[in-house]
């Protein structure tokens, strides 16, 4: 790739006119993906963005890059066939809770366990936008919808700890709002080599109006957001006093100050640990008793797939006396006439 | 003792069926009996027949494993029914003797006649012969498995081991009736167990023994089988599915592009990923997906992203992957789906043969979505046929259903090596870098083709998908006339094709009483059959269809030129309902069978004869 490549956002804009509702989470984190493509040094040409159905898979058309728009919940599976047989592309798929996890969930956990590089952004705003307002395997339990008029009765899952459970390599968290740590957690990703899940907790006007507000609302969101840093401590807070500690198999939150808690007895954030159990801790933590982590909290380099498929066949072709169809159809037992 | 040898038949071609337990070797057992014949210069077909199980209950007749041979001059099926039957134990008899030929040969392991195993196999006497009335047939009661042990009671190997060679104490006995040379076999056994020799030893033994056994015994009369007339080149046996793999292979290689197949595995087709995921040394990239729909779906990614993209599958697989044939057919991606017929409906019969997918393949999507059907006739043709469909949907940029099936896939038959030079460079319409003003819909005026831009092509940089596309700019279009323009359009690409198929062929004569109309793997049965009338002096010609859609340009003026037109094939009346539609000026007869298996040339030749006399 070249070394010097000028890209501003404005030429990942396509002529198109974007569609989303007015104060939809997906105008920001479209904002925050064009500059942030801007910012990796990488062709245009390179990009291919690819989504399935649903509001958030529109995002290809708004895209000038290469672009597929494809079927409901196949985004990952077609993603997986472009990079495979295109290891030069920089590819994203963009995905919803519904399309990605339910519908797409059978792709979306076998992406991970082979580790195809790629960046999947998964929109979650725990509710079906474009067909108005189901509850999604995200949504949380008891949650009033269309569908669930009395409730749900169904425990929702949380994206990240699929992804561990999937045994994938690398988890984010960001918000709709918050371009700046949007921007950063991309650019990681794109640095990253597997399959990059970002998740995005992404606010529908419409249907699911502040469903992430507990840990977005400004008064206290820097109480109840922990943005990770591989190698920084896990502190966070308004007054930056609170942090996270292990205590027995249990993370717990501590105020710095109190109770003879130092700053030396926080948690330094290891996303490149290959075990799992702290990562899983950390997906899982939720409000009110904890901050919900952000940032990149997993990041695990490993193999992928599409490199071990090209060595491969470098490795079997190098080694085989057949380098053509002629000799294929000649090889083995054959006689003459 | 040549003085035993004193009488031959002779015969053109025969037919030997091997059967016993799924355990016994028979597919082994043919395999090698159909290679050496090969090698000895006669016509060759074969088809395997085994349960759905992979160890289906020992001696009963669910678990009977058969496997047939053809062979002599002018073979076009494995043979209706069985000059000679080999049963290894009383179910294989069960299950098999009704297929021995009038007059025929049974050969039977007498020692394995227990009543245990009698009782297994649903017989209610201990003489199976006499209760199945087999005293019609020349019966041979060998004693294979006490032969087998006693031939190998001196190498010290257990009496399991020893009696897993009885297989081939059965094949040396036919290599003696049909006169066949044991050396292939042999060098077989030498390069198959080269790290125990012990192994090679015992099994020569044993059919060698087998051999001296059928010479010895006056029961059985030699036959002197005809050679076939062939023409001079390379030759090897194949079956369908490896032909297939290797046809997607070799366009691939024509078309200068990488082959990408992302499949899910299914009986009777994984055999064709089994070949592609070999061929890493052609690169072909092959990607064992989770589920039907992420083997399609991965191959339409490959193919938006520049590769060769197929997909493999039967039945059930093809339902699951309708949805994304419509992406494909919207974003008018080149894309090869081959569907390996088995019996339906659900999961049907895996293991047997049928011809019931064809209005599946040519309607089974939502909305108005054509695609390309092509049909393979014979298990080498699928090599050619899985050619052609690759050139069709590299050349114009759609979907392109291959249609095989059980029979075709499974069964092998000799086959003459092409040149790869003979076969032309595929041309696929790739958008070249600098083109001025791209636009993904903008058709070739000759075709309506679209071109096909590649990621990573700089500045040609475009949005598809499954929405409708505006004509020529591809963006999202809601507009009703776009619609409509969008919807002959992708109709009259289909249609285009036509031009680069060849026309059709009759076999016989170009008029007359009766013309028998076939399409896919029903080739071999349908022309033995007219075949056969035809010496008769019969007023009867065939057809028979490898490309259903766009049909050939000169079926019409082939079909008006007969009085009765009847169309065959292993279903209910798919194809003969797909001509109703297109060429409604004609009245179609029809004969279906839907049993799992194919046709017999006698119960053809029957019905044709019915339709013939009838005024």
């Amino acid at each position: 790739m070249s070394t010097d490549i000028k890209l501003t956002f404005k030429d990942f804009k396509s002529d198109q006119e974007v569609r989303w509702c007015a104060g939809c989470g997906d105008h920001a984190i479209l904002n925050s993906v064009q500059k942030a493509m801007a910012a990796m040094n990488i062709p245009k040409e390179k990009f291919a963005v690819i989504a399935g159905i649903g509001c958030s898979s529109r995002f290809p058309y708004y895209m000038n890059t290469y672009g597929f728009h494809t079927i409901h919940g196949r985004g990952a599976a077609i993603a997986s066939g472009v990079k495979t047989a295109n290891p030069d592309l920089s590819v994203w798929v963009i995905n919803g809770d519904g399309d990605g996890l339910a519908i797409g969930g059978n792709h979306f956990i076998h992406l991970n366990r082979r580790n195809i590089d790629l960046n999947l952004l998964l929109f979650n705003n725990e509710i079906y936008g474009l067909t108005k307002g189901q509850y999604s395997p995200t949504t949380k339990e008891g949650t009033k919808t269309k569908t669930s008029p009395y409730g749900t009765i169904e425990h929702p899952f949380n994206p990240g700890e699929l992804v561990l459970g999937a045994e994938g390599k690398y988890f984010a968290r960001s918000i709709d709002v918050n371009m700046k740590l949007t921007q950063e957690i991309l650019l990681n990703a794109q640095n990253h080599k597997g399959t990059s899940i970002v998740e995005i907790l992404q606010n529908c006007v419409i249907f699911s109006n502040g469903v992430h507000s507990f840990y977005t609302d400004k008064e206290t969101k820097l109480d109840r957001q922990l943005i990770l840093h591989h190698g920084e401590k896990m502190i966070f807070g308004k007054n930056k006093d609170k942090g996270i500690v292990l205590d027995g198999l249990k993370l717990k939150v501590v105020t710095i100050g109190e109770n003879g808690v130092s700053e030396d007895d926080i948690l330094t954030h290891d996303a490149h640990e290959e075990s799992p159990f702290l990562h899983w801790m950390l997906i899982h933590m939720k409000g009110p008793d904890f901050p919900i982590a952000l940032g990149v909290i997993r990041e695990v380099k490993a193999s992928t797939y599409e490199q071990k498929m090209e060595d491969q066949i470098a490795e079997v072709k190098a080694n085989s006396s057949i380098k053509n169809v002629n000799d294929l159809l000649h090889s083995g037992s054959t006689w003459t006439v | 003792m040549t003085d035993k040898i004193d009488k031959v038949i002779e015969l053109d071609h025969v037919v030997i069926r091997f059967s016993g337990d799924s355990g016994d070797g028979m597919q082994l057992t043919g395999t090698l009996f159909s290679d050496t014949s090969a090698l000895m210069g006669s016509g060759i077909s074969t088809f395997p027949d085994y349960p759905a199980e992979i160890r289906a209950p020992q001696g009963t007749v669910g678990g009977v494993s058969g496997f047939q041979v053809h062979f002599g001059h002018d073979i076009n099926t494995p043979g209706d029914y069985a000059d000679v039957l080999v049963a290894m134990n009383p179910a294989a008899l069960k299950a098999t003797s009704k297929w021995v030929k009038q007059g025929g040969s049974i050969i039977v392991d007498r020692d394995s006649f227990t009543t245990k195993n009698l009782i297994k196999a649903g017989y209610k006497t201990d003489d199976p012969i006499k209760e199945d009335c087999l005293d019609r047939f020349n019966v041979i009661l060998a004693p294979i498995s006490s032969m087998t042990q006693e031939t190998l009671k001196d190498t010290g190997m257990d009496n399991k081991t020893i009696l897993r060679s009885k297989n081939m104490f059965a094949l040396g006995m036919c290599y003696y009736l049909f006169n066949r040379e044991l050396t292939f076999t042999e060098k077989f056994f030498e390069s198959k167990f080269k790290k125990v020799p012990a192994v090679i030893e015992a099994n020569k033994l044993v059919l060698k023994a087998g051999y001296n056994y059928g010479y010895n015994v006056q029961e059985l009369t030699p036959y002197k089988v005809a050679a076939e007339e062939i023409k001079s080149g390379v030759y090897r046996n194949i079956n369908g599915n490896t032909a297939t793999a290797w046809g997607l292979t070799a366009a691939a290689e024509k078309a200068n592009l990488s082959l990408f197949c992302g499949s899910y595995p299914i009986t009777p087709a994984t055999d064709i990923l089994h070949e592609l995921a070999k061929l890493k040394n052609l690169g072909v990239k092959t990607f064992q997906a989770e589920d039907e729909i992420g083997g399609i779906t991965s191959a339409i990614g490959a193919s938006f992203a520049g590769n060769f993209a197929v997909t493999t599958t039967s039945g059930p697989g093809l339902a699951l992957k309708s949805e994304a044939i419509g992406l494909a057919v919207i974003t008018e991606l080149p894309l090869v789906i081959v569907n390996v017929q088995r019996g339906g409906p659900s999961t049907g019969l895996p293991t047997k043969t049928e011809q019931s997918d064809l209005m599946q393949a040519l309607y089974g999507r939502n909305g108005e979505s054509p695609v390309a059907v092509v049909a393979a006739s014979t298990p080498s043709n699928c090599f050619h046929y899985a050619f052609k469909a690759s050139q069709i949907a590299l050349e114009h940029m759609t979907p392109v259903v291959l249609l095989t099936d059980g029979f075709l896939a499974n069964g092998t038959q000799p086959w003459r090596i092409p040149n790869m030079e003979d076969y032309p460079d595929i041309q696929a319409p790739i958008a070249k870098e600098g083109t001025k003003d791209y636009l993904p819909y903008q058709r070739n005026k000759d075709n309506f083709v679209r071109e096909w831009a590649i990621p990573g092509t700089p500045g040609l940089e475009h949005r598809i998908g499954g929405l409708e596309k505006m004509d020529k700019t591809g963006t999202v279009s809601y507009v009703p006339e776009n619609h409509q323009v969008m919807t002959d359009l992708r109709e009259e690409k289909i249609a285009h094709i036509v031009a680069d198929i060849p026309d059709l062929e009759v076999i016989g004569e170009d008029g007359g009483d009766l013309l028998v109309v076939g399409w896919g793997g029903t080739y071999g049965h349908i022309l033995t059959a007219v075949h056969d009338l035809q010496k008769e002096g019969k007023s009867i010609s065939m057809v028979h269809f490898n490309y259903i859609k766009p049909l050939p340009a000169n079926t019409k003026d082939i079909f008006k030129k007969f009085k009765k037109i009847v169309v065959a094939e292993l279903n209910n009346g798919q194809f003969v309902n797909y001509l109703r539609l297109s060429l409604p000026e004609f009245t179609y007869l029809q004969y279906n069978k839907v049993m799992g298996l194919p046709f017999t040339s006698i119960e053809l030749m029957d019905n044709f004869n019915n339709i013939l006399e009838e005024k």
